[in-house]
């Protein structure tokens, strides 16, 4: 079971609609797929259709109390299932702090808070081949348990001269980790060719930088209208820029993982 | 990602009733979904041969295995076959086969989930043997289950399955419906009831148990209690497990003798002929194996009760001697032919066992085992296929079904008129009783008779007393309480594999000698090859040995103070030690 996770400090860089889209094109290339949505804004179960809210409480499941495998949703595609989003999540770092008798971040004798994301997901090895975690926009303890579950993290950057700051600070921040350590792979999100910023810096990065993907989420509309559609643009708009920006991010991804990660 | 699944099935046999039910479901399930048609309401058409062996290995063993053909190459789909009896479908919370767009039964498979194995290139209209199948999970599933047999098209049908998205407010697919329409392809079609299913959309148990609901409420509609493939089978007049080697008949202990002996005969003569096309089409060596036992049987049988079909409108004693002269012909005929299967059906574990020579220094004598075998079938098909063969059989048939129909009159009736004498004025109880007592006391008294000093003949001959009574027991099984047969066949086959394990090494390094020496004349016997054979030989030798070490205890345990209790338990219908 391969961990994917969508992530990135900053709101609306296109971490949902990348994370529904490539969940559902590893489903759809044979992968039996679950995605998580974590975010309390349940932006992704609404993708989906599903209503968002986890049976038994978000609280019970986080804690531990009720088993992964009972939240889980068939979605309307084949190999692709979900765990729905909970209102509860917003306050997730209190719940995963729980244990830990509220020693924050780091490991303590309470228990280890950011690895519990990763022992929740370890029963669903037998069952799924990838899982998508769609994070929230933070830096808390929920983001580090992501970061310390997943085996590859997926950046979606705007194109502007800070975004190369966010990533450098993400890959400091990982490269701190004890023990295990996640991929990075970055990508340009929200690209429009007009600009003359953006063209440059996408060039500039992806030619410099080997954890920047060469493929690029263009900014588009039909991208936007996934809200509206309620499914995968990659369903609903097969033909259009869009579709093969994705499915050129998904290949990518894939042999970014035969690459590096240990089979 | 294991959607439940229940089923149902359309009421009666017509056809033009069956569109009404199909839009009676529609209709039912609208009232709480929106109802799409996947792919514009065009079914999936998928021609579909359902496999087994000859006699039923995978229906016995609780599978169904079904050849799914597809546009590229196609699928071997194994699941249970629970459904085959008369449950009721799974509800639609259980845990089921998955939703595969092809398999609309009712219930879930025995063991578990379905298992699939794409194949290329399988032509589903003939015979196949394991070792076409390319490794996959249904092959190591189903290996040593089928074979040597080979696995055979049972039924073919084509199925049009159309499936709906059930949606619930939010326009999510909550439950799926699978409608299943199959004919039997033929010059007239032959089509079966619409099957319908309702398949679960993990995480939305309700919805489905709400259309389960609707689907069962819609006119016309029951719940299906029967898998596609039975009623697939059930158009083209067959049953699962029609065929089997077994002498499974009904006669009483009140029945006439010579009508049970002539039921017996009869039922060993079905098996004979049902196994001819198999043998001459050379589809796998069990056909020729379940001919010979038949053929073994039935002239175990006359030398068992063979008297009981002598009398006025019945046989002579000259003619029940011809056809026991007939029927050793056949067995005859076809030895050659099964010690050469046995050889190529041992051969490569026996290969694999050697240790001073390679597997591969054997090669030679399988060549010429499989030259040797081409031979020696040439002349068994040519025998079977003689009038000599067909006269034996027709006339056989004529003569035992005249008895078993005629009207040889009760055993009070016979001694009334005088007609009836001798075992064929018995009832079948009688005989039963009569005839098993002899042969155990026949076989006991011979394996008394049996020293260390004893030579092989001894035990050759106490090995087919042993088998004449072993098929007394099978004969006669109607008759007897399970449990003390059970207790008696125990023993009785351990000491038969005892004295066979003699007997067949024996056999076999006697004619791994003289194949060594034919090999060596034709100029075809390597040195290698030459010491390999020896190695076998001693290798048998010493399982020989083994075995008639091993015969004192197997003998005691079958002959002693418990076994004759427990023959007597089972003679006088009381439960043995």
């Amino acid at each position: 079971m391969r961990i994917y996770a969508t992530y990135n400090i900053k709101g609306g860089v296109g971490k949902t609609t990348t994370a529904v889209n490539l969940a559902f094109l590893a489903a759809e290339s044979g992968l039996r797929t679950v995605l998580w949505d974590l975010d309390p804004q349940g932006a992704a179960s609404f993708m989906f259709r599903v209503k968002p809210r986890v049976k038994g409480g978000g609280k019970a499941l986080i804690r531990g109390k009720r088993p992964l495998d009972d939240a889980i949703k068939g979605t309307d595609f084949d190999n692709l299932d979900l765990i729905p989003a909970d209102f509860t999540y917003r306050n997730m770092d209190l719940l995963l702090d729980a244990n830990s008798g509220g020693g924050g971040a780091s490991d303590t004798p309470g228990g280890k808070p950011a690895r519990k994301l990763a022992k929740l997901l370890a029963p669903l090895a037998d069952e799924y081949d990838a899982v998508f975690l769609d994070c929230p926009p933070s830096v808390s303890l929920v983001s580090e348990n992501v970061l310390q579950a997943a085996d590859v993290i997926l950046v979606p950057l705007i194109p502007t001269t800070l975004s190369v700051r966010t990533l450098e600070q993400l890959a400091g921040f990982v490269a701190e980790f004890n023990g295990h350590r996640p991929e990075l792979l970055a990508f340009f999100s929200m690209v429009d060719r007009r600009k003359k910023l953006h063209r440059e810096i996408t060039e500039k990065l992806s030619v410099e930088r080997t954890e920047v993907a060469r493929t690029v989420i263009p900014a588009l509309s039909v991208i936007e209208t996934m809200s509206v559609e309620r499914a995968p643009v990659v369903v609903f708009a097969p033909n259009t820029a869009a579709t093969r920006a994705y499915r050129g991010l998904w290949a990518e991804l894939r042999a970014f993982g035969e690459e590096r990660l240990p089979s | 990602m294991t959607p439940g699944l229940v089923g149902f099935i359309a009421c009666g046999d017509d056809e033009r009733a069956w569109d009404e039910t199909v839009a009676g479901v529609l209709e039912a399930l609208g009232a709480a979904f929106d109802v799409i048609p996947d792919r514009g309401g065009k079914p999936a058409a998928c021609r579909r041969t359902w496999l087994d062996t000859f006699d039923w290995r995978l229906h016995r063993a609780g599978l169904t295995l079904e050849y799914a053909g597809r546009p590229r190459g196609g699928e071997l789909l194994l699941a249970g076959n629970a459904a085959n009896s008369a449950s009721p479908p799974s509800p639609p919370s259980a845990p089921g086969t998955p939703s595969a767009p092809n398999s609309a039964d009712a219930a879930s498979p025995a063991d578990g989930a379905a298992i699939s194995q794409p194949v290329i290139g399988w032509q589903a209209a003939r015979p196949h043997l394991m070792c076409e199948l390319p490794d996959g999970p249904v092959a190591s599933r189903i290996g040593d289950l089928v074979a040597p047999r080979a696995l055979l098209p049972v039924v073919t049908a084509t199925s049009a399955t159309t499936t709906c998205r059930l949606l619930n407010e939010d326009g999510k697919t909550v439950a799926r419906l699978v409608v299943e329409r199959t004919s039997i392809p033929g010059p007239q079609p032959a089509p079966l009831a619409p099957r319908f299913a309702i398949t679960e959309v993990r995480g939305y148990p309700g919805a489905a148990r709400t259309a389960g609901r609707l689907v069962a409420g819609a006119p016309g509609v029951e719940p299906a209690t029967t898998t596609t493939f039975t009623e697939a089978l059930r158009a083209v007049g067959r049953l699962p497990g029609d065929y089997s080697n077994k002498v499974d008949t009904d006669i009483t202990a009140a029945l006439p003798a010579s009508k049970a002996a002539a039921t017996i005969l009869l039922r060993l003569l079905d098996t004979v002929e049902a196994n001819i096309g198999g043998v001459l089409a050379d589809t796998d060596t069990e056909f020729l194996h379940d001919l010979r036992v038949a053929v073994r049987r039935t002239r175990s049988a006359l030398k068992l009760f063979g008297d009981a079909l002598i009398g006025r409108a019945r046989l002579t004693e000259g003619e029940v001697a011809f056809f026991a002269a007939e029927f050793k012909w056949v067995g005859d005929l076809t030895t050659p032919t099964r010690d050469l299967d046995v050889h190529l059906l041992d051969f490569d574990d026996t290969a694999h066992s050697l240790s001073a020579a390679k597997p591969d220094d054997l090669e030679p004598f399988r060549a010429y085992l499989e030259q040797r075998r081409r031979r020696e079938f040439r002349l068994l098909s040519r025998g079977l296929k003689s009038a000599r063969f067909t006269e034996l059989t027709r006339a056989w048939r004529d003569r035992l079904t005249a008895i078993r129909d005629g009207n040889p009159g009760t055993r009070a009736a016979g001694v009334r008129s005088g007609r009836e004498r001798g075992a064929a004025a018995e009832t079948t109880g009688t005989l039963a009783m009569e005839r098993t007592r002899a042969a155990f006391a026949k076989t006991v008294r011979r394996g008394a008779a049996i020293t260390l000093e004893s030579p092989a003949e001894t035990l050759h001959d106490l090995r087919k007393r042993a088998k004449e009574l072993r098929y007394a027991l099978e004969f006669f099984a109607p008759l007897h309480d399970r449990a003390a047969q059970a207790k008696v066949v125990g023993e009785l086959k351990r000491l038969q594999d005892c004295l066979g394990e003699f007997q067949d090494t024996e056999v076999q390094v006697g004619e791994i000698r003289a194949l060594a020496t034919a090999m060596l004349a034709a100029g075809e016997a390597p040195a290698v090859t030459l010491l390999a054979m020896g190695e076998v030989t001693a290798g048998l030798a010493l399982r020989q040995r083994e075995a008639r070490e091993d015969f004192g205890r197997r003998y005691a345990a079958f002959a002693g103070i418990d076994g004759q209790r427990r023959i007597s338990a089972l003679l006088r219908g009381k439960p043995g030690r």
